[in-house]
């Protein structure tokens, strides 16, 4: 090829070069074109749209109606929900795989691959399954209930409260945590840690002041990867919550199978992929890649 | 290993903090395996060992009509988004084009997308198609199938670049310069190396086929189901020891892809099983 390589030729060839590029492209570009792009855009539409009388959509009379909606209480009240949910499942993901990624990455290749696996098996499993896991565990009368009574702390009814939806959202994204931060802390450089020691800083010292800065990146990247699809969470309260701990998710899908009120749905789930575009734009500026 | 060791009471503290995690990882898989074989009605009791509820599991009507609609979806679904993605992927890592911004962006949304945002877009699509070109479209396996396909091929079209960039191209260049076809270069040089990639890219696929719950529950149609999505309507009427069994095998089907998925990753080069 590059024997050859006269302008003329190279010309030519630049041009046949981008002709079978756009030709490989084009199949999956025109599906996600039609699949994809345009009913984005036509959820887009909806969301301005008005529900009529028979629980249909009119697409005429655009307005911004279902988004004032956001601002009645009811609404308001599982948007603070889930916010809070979710940034309390964030900080519990935080605090136990930040421990967890540091021992992992202060052991020897061997033991950390094996680690690793075992961390890669929950994370891969059948989302559904793990949630409901936890029904059966939590349960009245179920396994739980019976070992907090057998350890003399009484019945416990944790199954459809808050509580219960955090623990399965910890359980469903905690790999999402330990992933990034065993990444981060991985390539920190031992010696930096060791200078700090050497400079008589405490243990506690040296992790506010030279490990906690510089495994940041990771820090970033794991709360956005658990907090955001905690955010949208409808599985999980779906199976471990009860009536009082609605969520976005749920919210959404009751407005479109149960209450029919299309523009609403549209436009909370609207909201809700913009709050995932804004974290997403964070995290590739934090420097993360892996998704 | 660059971190050193920490030592004494630090180690030990998170030696346990380690435990602990496996603990709760574990726990909760074990004892529903457990508990699938239970001979009591009441899940999550003890009453002696029983292979009852799998016997139900092989001869109940529905739930094996759902099995066959996940594994039918799973596989046809995959194989478009293969050929899909990885015509992509070949796209972005080795050609300029027009539009190439474009689609690099649009290929990236579906995996960042919130789940019940792309059921709400997928519903509305499939009934809005009547309205706009009067196509009656009937929901159920093609729905699903169509809808599972939207969003496997970003995630294996990742698979695939990820190895396309780790790869060294001066092969494909040297094959070319030895008077090899375009496709004879692709077919000889470039697919066998790329192969790793692509199978890692398809278990991800049907992984995410077989796991999908939200999106599927709005394209699915009467009595055409898939698993996941009927169990999810049997949780919300209350757990059974069925439920249990068919969870089980679910748990042992993706157990066994991810095995998979590391021996094709191993096969990658033995790298960090992270990427």
């Amino acid at each position: 090829m590059t024997a050859l390589a006269t302008p003329e030729f190279e010309a030519a060839n630049e041009k046949q070069k981008r002709r079978r590029g756009l030709l490989l492209a084009l199949p999956s570009y025109l599906y996600l074109i039609v699949f994809f792009a345009f009913p984005l855009l036509i959820v887009v539409l909806y969301s301005f749209a008005t529900r009529n009388r028979f629980g249909g959509t009119d697409l005429s009379g655009w307005n911004l109606d279902s988004y004032a909606r956001l601002g009645e209480p009811i609404v308001r009240t599982i948007l603070f929900r889930s916010l809070g949910l979710a940034i309390l499942t964030t900080l519990i993901c935080l605090l136990l795989a930040y421990p967890f990624a540091y021992f992992l990455a202060t052991r020897g290749s061997t033991i950390r691959n094996v680690m690793l696996v075992f961390v890669m098996i929950p994370f891969w499993s059948n989302f559904l399954v793990r949630n409901y896991a936890w029904r059966v565990l939590l349960g009245n009368d179920g396994p739980f209930s019976q070992l907090t009574e057998f350890l003399g702390f009484g019945e416990t009814r944790v199954l459809f409260t808050p509580t219960a939806v955090v623990i399965g959202l910890v359980y469903g994204f905690l790999p999402f945590m330990i992933l990034p931060l065993y990444a981060a802390i991985e390539r920190i450089d031992g010696r930096v840690l060791e200078a700090s020691r050497d400079l008589y800083a405490n243990g506690w010292q040296t992790f506010r002041h030279v490990l906690w800065p510089l495994s940041r990146s990771g820090v970033i990247a794991g709360s956005i990867l658990v907090f955001v699809p905690s955010l949208g969470a409808y599985v999980t309260p779906e199976i471990l919550g009860g009536a009082k701990t609605t969520l976005l998710g749920s919210y959404i899908v009751s407005q479109f199978l149960e209450a029919r009120n299309w523009p609403a749905g549209a436009a909370v789930s609207f909201v809700l992929m913009t709050v995932m575009l804004g974290a997403t734009l964070v995290y590739f500026r934090s420097g993360g890649r892996n998704l | 290993m660059s971190v050193a060791k920490p030592r004494g009471a630090t180690n030990t503290a998170l030696g346990l903090n380690a435990f602990v995690v496996y603990l709760f990882f574990y726990a909760p898989i074990l004892l529903l395996v457990l508990f699938s074989f239970s001979d009591d009605n009441i899940v999550g009791r003890w009453g002696g060992f029983t292979l009852d509820w799998y016997r139900d599991f092989g001869e109940n009507d529905e739930v094996q009509s759902a099995l066959s609609v996940s594994v039918r979806v799973a596989i046809i679904s995959t194989l478009i988004s293969v050929v899909l993605g990885t015509m992509a992927a070949l796209a972005l890592e080795r050609f300029r084009f027009r539009g190439e911004r474009v689609f690099d962006a649009l290929l990236y949304l579906p995996v960042i997308i919130p789940d019940v945002t792309m059921a709400v877009m997928m519903l509305i699509f499939f009934t809005s198609l009547d309205d706009l070109i009067g196509l009656q479209v009937t929901k159920g396996f093609s729905t699903i199938t169509l809808s599972h396909v939207a969003f496997s091929i970003s995630f294996v079209s990742i698979v695939v670049r990820a190895r396309l960039a780790g790869m060294n191209q001066t092969l494909e260049e040297a094959a070319q310069d030895l008077y090899a076809t375009r496709w004879q270069a692709f077919r000889h040089v470039t697919f066998p190396q790329i192969m790793p990639g692509i199978a890692g890219g398809a278990l991800l696929a049907l992984t995410l086929s077989l796991d999908d719950v939200v999106i599927t529950q709005f394209v699915a149609g009467p009595g055409s189901t898939t698993l996941p999505v009927y169990v999810f309507g049997l949780i919300r009427r209350g757990v059974t020891p069925l439920i249990n069994a068919v969870s089980v095998v679910m748990l042992g089907a993706s157990i066994t892809l991810v095995l998979l998925s590391l021996l094709a990753q191993r096969a990658r080069g033995g790298s960090d099983p992270v990427a």
